[in-house]
């Protein structure tokens, strides 16, 4: 049987998080026996499809190169992936569990009347796996009674592999129908020479305790002298500081660097859901009772605005 | 144009929840228990479809025991016109729910679904695409505005790397994100006009909907606990101990 990892890529180049995903596809292929192939589905994606062929442990390539699939739009792209399942004989699905790998995911399973299992965190066997719930309080393990499983895909859960050392088969797929449902409009996207959040070895996030998106600066200074990622609260995206795609916890980005400082966030159930697997936790916070301290390694009780410039110039 | 909006009652998102000792899930009983924050997001903005004269009727549907009737109250005085239970002693899965929310969007000939984006409960973040792709709708997820305009709805996304704009073809499915509106508090007078508005029970059988579980839970834990930290007096004293971790 073959186990499918959907490629998430902007026609360029890979999303890191597929290289997460893979990683979770072989720890399923080691337990089944199975061969894991790629899909990468776009427009103009030549570079992909050799990043993705040359990637370790995949052992074949399927292309879908068509203007209905430049935007990868899931109306396009689930029925795509419905009869590429029924043809292959694939056994399973994965997806990153990333905005736009949400976005499909469940639309793909609904169509193979299937259930799809979230967040996979850890696999037990071909039935059974463990995922988080209540804002990963709690850990579920749950097996599926399904002939094809379609999971996401926890990227902190599994260490990436990388798109080299790999010599897999290309196979061209037939074109997508575009089934006029949706259209794509535009897109902004946060351009940043920072590390991408979820990927990034430092982060140093913000929350309302910043005041106001300007202070962020105090945030990106330091950010910038230890090659870190800036990540914020709800509170302080809700309050415009920052933009959405900053926000870490349940409802955000799931983070496990291998240092995370919190400056002015409390440490809400929300927020910790998203970060509470990092290494090493720092909070900085004035309020002694504030709960981020019971999930922090060391602890600051101090004002952010005396001792962000003292740890910029410490650095 | 109908709107439905699905509602879910979950654990409240201040109650810091307990696996049972048995592992066999989640102990929920005695907790406060409220509307799924995202629903509440929903309901906001049918409501204000609604009011802005593009929606004639907001319908408001759960899936669940009676006690979600509180909910779908807790909608009605928010604004929603009418609401549907459609009955279910145990929890479904989401492929279930999604099958049923389908039935009723055929037959309430609905233009527009909107749903919250994930239940804070189960986290799963799959019902509302489900929906959409049995009821052969187009998609705005985790959308952050919402307006609908020449038979479309046209929809900004919250994506990884930012904002994403999309024009969707009528009937569609949209899920809330966070900042998609502020939901309005209900008025003492709403909530008493609230009881007397339809609410009308349906089950399964009669919308003819297999509703049997695909995923067992086999147990629940709780997850490691991480080890005691702790204070540390200044940045010079923390600068050095993150050296001495390797991290900086
Ligand atoms: C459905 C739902 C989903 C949610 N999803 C998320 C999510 O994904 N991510 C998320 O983060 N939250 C989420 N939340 C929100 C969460 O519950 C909290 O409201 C939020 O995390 C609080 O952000 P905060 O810590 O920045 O703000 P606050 O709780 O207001 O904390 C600010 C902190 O700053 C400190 N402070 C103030 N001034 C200073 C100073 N000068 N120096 C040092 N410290 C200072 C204060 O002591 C305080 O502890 C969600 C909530 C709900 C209901
Ligand atoms: N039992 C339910 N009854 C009504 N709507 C539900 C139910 N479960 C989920 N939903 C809807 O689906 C959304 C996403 O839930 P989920 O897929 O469980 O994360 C929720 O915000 C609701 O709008």
């Amino acid at each position: 049987m073959t186990i499918l990892v959907i490629a998430e890529h902007n026609n360029q180049t890979l999303a890191l998080a597929t290289g997460n995903t893979l990683a979770a596809a072989q720890a399923l292929a080691s337990k089944t026996g199975s061969e894991v192939a790629l899909l990468v589905a776009g427009e103009d994606c030549q570079s992909v499809v050799e990043e993705a062929a040359s990637t370790q442990g995949v052992a074949k390539v399927w292309v879908a190169n068509c203007a209905a699939l430049k935007q990868q739009l899931a109306e396009n792209l689930a029925p795509l992936v419905v009869d590429l399942v029924a043809e292959k004989g694939i056994s399973h699905v994965l997806v990153s569990s990333t905005a736009a790998g949400k976005n499909i995911a469940p639309r793909l399973a609904a169509l193979l009347d299937v259930a799809q299992i979230s967040d996979l965190i850890e696999v037990i066997d071909a039935d059974t796996f463990v995922r988080p719930i209540y804002a990963g309080n709690a850990l579920a393990t749950i097996k599926s009674s399904d002939a094809v499983k379609v999971l996401t895909v926890r990227s902190t859960a599994f260490e990436a592999i990388e798109f080299s050392g790999g010599d897999a088969l290309i196979e061209s797929l037939s074109d997508a129908v575009d089934q006029g449902l949706s259209r794509f409009i535009s897109e902004e996207v946060v351009a940043s020479d920072r590390p991408e959040l979820t990927s990034a070895k430092v982060i140093i996030s913000g929350g309302r305790g910043m005041k106001n998106g300007d202070n962020f600066v105090l945030l990106e200074k330091v950010a910038d002298k230890i090659g870190a990622a800036v990540g914020a609260s709800r509170a302080a995206v809700d309050a415009g500081f920052v933009s959405n795609d900053m926000q870490v916890g349940q409802t955000g980005k799931i983070v496990a660097p291998d240092l995370y400082i919190a400056v002015g966030i409390s440490g809400a159930i929300q927020h910790l859901a998203g970060m509470k697997d990092s290494k090493i936790i720092v909070a900085i916070n004035t309020d002694e009772e504030a709960p981020i301290f019971n999930v922090a390694d060391y602890g600051l009780q101090a004002d952010l605005f005396d001792v962000l410039p003292e740890l910029e110039a410490a650095l | 144009m109908k709107v439905l909006v699905a509602v879910k009652r979950v654990v409240d998102a201040n109650v810091q929840i307990r696996v049972k000792s048995d592992n066999s899930g989640v102990d929920v009983s005695n907790v406060k228990m409220s509307i799924n924050p995202f629903c509440e997001i929903a309901v906001e903005e049918a409501v204000r479809l609604k009011e802005s004269g593009v929606a004639e009727e907001v319908i408001v549907v759960s899936v669940g025991d009676d006690a979600c009737q509180e909910q779908l109250r807790t909608a009605l005085a928010l604004g929603a016109d009418r609401a549907i239970q459609v009955k279910a002693e145990s929890e479904l899965q989401p492929l279930a729910i999604a099958k049923l929310l389908s039935k009723i969007v055929e037959r309430e000939e609905v233009s527009l679904a909107i749903l919250g984006k994930q239940s804070i409960d189960g986290d799963n973040n799959q019902t509302g695409q489900m929906l959409a792709a049995l009821a052969g709708m187009s998609q705005g997820t985790f959308a952050s505005s919402l307006e609908i305009k020449d038979g479309e709805a046209i929809v900004t996304r919250e994506i990884d790397g930012g904002l994403q704009k999309v024009a969707l073809k009528l009937p569609s499915l949209i899920t809330t994100d966070l900042r998609l509106n502020e939901p309005r508090f209900a008025s003492l007078p709403n909530i008493m006009k609230a009881k007397r508005k339809p609410l009308v029970q349906i089950t399964p059988e009669e919308l003819a909907v297999d509703i049997s579980p695909r995923l067992t839970t086999l147990e629940i834990n709780t997850p490691a606990a991480r080890a005691v930290g702790e204070r540390v007096a200044n940045v010079a004293e923390l600068v050095e101990k993150l050296k001495v971790e390797g991290v900086l």
